[in-house]
């Protein structure tokens, strides 16, 4: 995922309590997602990105920009990088109506077609009926996506969100994640996320970046860092699998899409998505079964055969995780240790994976 | 209509409120930025330049008073200093009062200044900064207008103490009536001249504007309904 226009980051931070290290190449499109415990310094990396904060030996690139270099003595000040921040919570100018909010970084920042990106953001982000409320009358959603437009109207080669929906309630968090996903499908801004919520990673992840204590665990394309059985990004309940495929059929009397990936196909619930639109399917551990032979009346619809990989002890003794190949793709499954034993399983063993729930989650 | 105050009396009142006015208007250009600094900064100095701009609300105003004089005058630092420019001596005139009520009410106008500032916090000028803002654009766009109620609490106080002073202006303004004499010195002369009506309706006009002017601040702070996310 290398590439001349992508992210660098290279930095040494330390404080009495605290060490972040990391050097970090990641792509130049797409979610980029930051994930780790509360204390992992997600933040202070974003903040280190955007300038916020200043750590004595660090290497910044963005593209062709370089906004840190210490060995050069080259810092460039937060308001002169071209980048978009979303904090937290969301940090709208009190004293300014929201129309004035967006229109804040747009007035210092003019670039060809700015105005009409910030149309489209406010339309794409439904904002349009708030433009004359003060932020204090806004719900907490509200307000998020109001940030969300600011930061986007200066037209960012970056956008930062630093866990934009923790604040929020479920209800507010399922209102904004589809204009998350939209605005990473349509406005083509790269986007680097902070969250520590497993759902958000498996919805909006392109690329992962697993912290911990400071260090990174593990970084790549979200797809295979999380097939991963070494350092698993997500554990216990949250653990399993991404799988891209395409809508190859709809059965219109039992309510069900067959998605075709690489390593097979899977019938889930028609959510509506035409034939051949692109979808995303999170398969969780603890929803695999596997046997020896092809099942036989049973009531689950999804079977796919394939090969153990590797089988490494899960946190609970009687537990293990299974690593299986389909084709092109990785399932991880979740199994007992008693009955890797009474089927005989070993890493190389043929198998079926029975998949009682796909989930579609975008 | 006869009223019952005499051209003195109304001479100290003209000359009171434009001390007050003149005195706001310093004030206020004088303490934003030394207020935005003491909110802002980590410096060492941080504590002794605290420390010595409340130093006026502790001390005695016939001790801040003396102090001021004494370098006002002929042989002080700072009359020394004046007169090098070509201003002559401050002492005993309305310049000097002016100073003088400047220093004396520096701690009225930098502390809701500086409180407003702090309770801001950091994040709206990062904000600010992350939408392009330079750090002295963030000042005037964000920092200052999200002071704003500080800043009129500021204003309201440096006011209202300024016409109140009494010790600082008989310590260095000597009473000139026309020239020098504030409505608090006024009262004072009408008490020693036994002129107790004269004095009633200056004292009673205080005590109403007093009033008048804590009712208003205290109806500014009423805290703003707000809806939490």
């Amino acid at each position: 995922m290398s590439s001349a226009d992508g992210l660098r980051i290279r930095l040494h931070w330390a404080r009495s309590d605290f060490e972040l290290h990391v050097d970090l190449d990641l792509p130049a499109k797409g979610i980029t997602v930051l994930y780790g415990a509360s204390g992992s310094g997600k933040t202070t990396l974003m903040r280190c990105v955007a300038g916020l904060e200043r750590p004595a030996n660090a290497w910044v690139r963005v593209g062709q920009d370089l906004w840190q270099d210490d060995a050069q003595g080259i810092f460039v000040p937060t308001w002169q990088r071209d980048l978009g921040y979303v904090f937290q919570e969301a940090s709208l100018f009190e004293h300014l109506n929201v129309q004035k909010n967006v229109a804040y970084g747009l007035k210092r920042s003019p670039k060809q077609g700015a105005t009409e990106a910030l149309a489209a953001a406010i339309e794409l982000l439904g904002i349009g009926h708030l433009m004359h409320r003060q932020p204090a009358s806004l719900s907490g959603g509200e307000r998020q996506r109001v940030a969300m437009a600011r930061a986007w109207a200066t037209q960012p080669r970056l956008l930062l969100l630093d866990e934009p929906l923790a604040a929020l309630d479920l209800a507010r968090r399922q209102e904004i994640l589809p204009w998350l996903e939209k605005m990473r499908d349509e406005l083509r801004v790269p986007m680097l996320y902070i969250t520590h919520s497993a759902d958000e990673v498996a919805r909006l992840a392109d690329a992962l970046v697993v912290l911990e204590n400071g260090s990174v665990k593990a970084c790549g394309a979200a797809q295979d860092v999380l097939a991963r059985l070494e350092s698993p990004a997500l554990v216990g309940e949250d653990a399993g699998v991404l799988l891209h495929g395409t809508v190859v059929q709809r059965d219109a009397q039992w309510h069900l899409a067959q998605v075709e990936f690489p390593g097979g196909c899977l019938w889930v619930r028609d959510l509506g998505r035409a034939l051949g639109q692109r979808v995303r399917l999170r398969v969780l551990a603890r929803d695999i079964s596997i046997s020896s032979d092809e099942p036989q009346d049973t009531s689950i619809q999804n079977h796919l055969q394939g090969t153990i990989e590797a089988i490494v002890a899960d946190a609970h003794p009687s537990q293990a995780m299974v690593r299986i190949r389909s084709g092109e793709s990785i399932l991880l499954a979740r199994v007992t240790q008693r009955s890797l034993s009474a089927l005989n399983l070993a890493t190389g063993a043929a198998v079926w994976a029975h998949i009682k729930t796909v989930a579609v989650i975008a | 209509m006869n009223l019952p105050l005499n051209k003195e009396a109304w001479d100290a009142i003209g000359l009171t409120l434009e001390l007050a006015a003149c005195a706001t208007l310093i004030l206020l250009i004088v303490a934003t930025p030394l207020a935005w600094w003491l909110s802002q900064t980590r410096s060492k100095w941080r504590a002794p330049v605290a420390a010595l701009a409340t130093l006026p609300l502790v001390l005695p105003p016939s001790v801040l008073g003396f102090y001021l004089l004494v370098a006002m005058g002929p042989h002080g630092p700072l009359g020394q200093l004046t007169q090098a420019l070509g201003w002559g001596v401050l002492s005993f005139t309305f310049s000097g009062l002016l100073l003088g009520s400047v220093i004396f009410s520096l701690p009225f106008a930098v502390q809701p200044i500086q409180n407003a500032f702090e309770s801001m916090g950091v994040r709206p000028m990062e904000v600010a900064s992350t939408l392009r803002a330079s750090p002295l654009d963030a000042f005037f766009t964000v920092a200052l207008p999200m002071a704003r109620p500080g800043l009129l609490t500021a204003a309201i106080l440096s006011f209202s103490h300024t016409v109140g002073e009494f010790g600082v202006v008989l310590m260095i303004g000597g009473n000139i009536p026309g020239k020098t004499r504030v409505v608090s010195t006024q009262i004072y002369g009408h008490v020693e001249a036994l002129e107790y009506a004269q004095a009633h309706w200056l004292a009673g006009g205080m005590l109403v504007f007093s009033f008048a002017v804590l009712l208003a601040l205290s109806m500014l702070r009423q805290p703003v309904r707000r809806v939490l996310p």
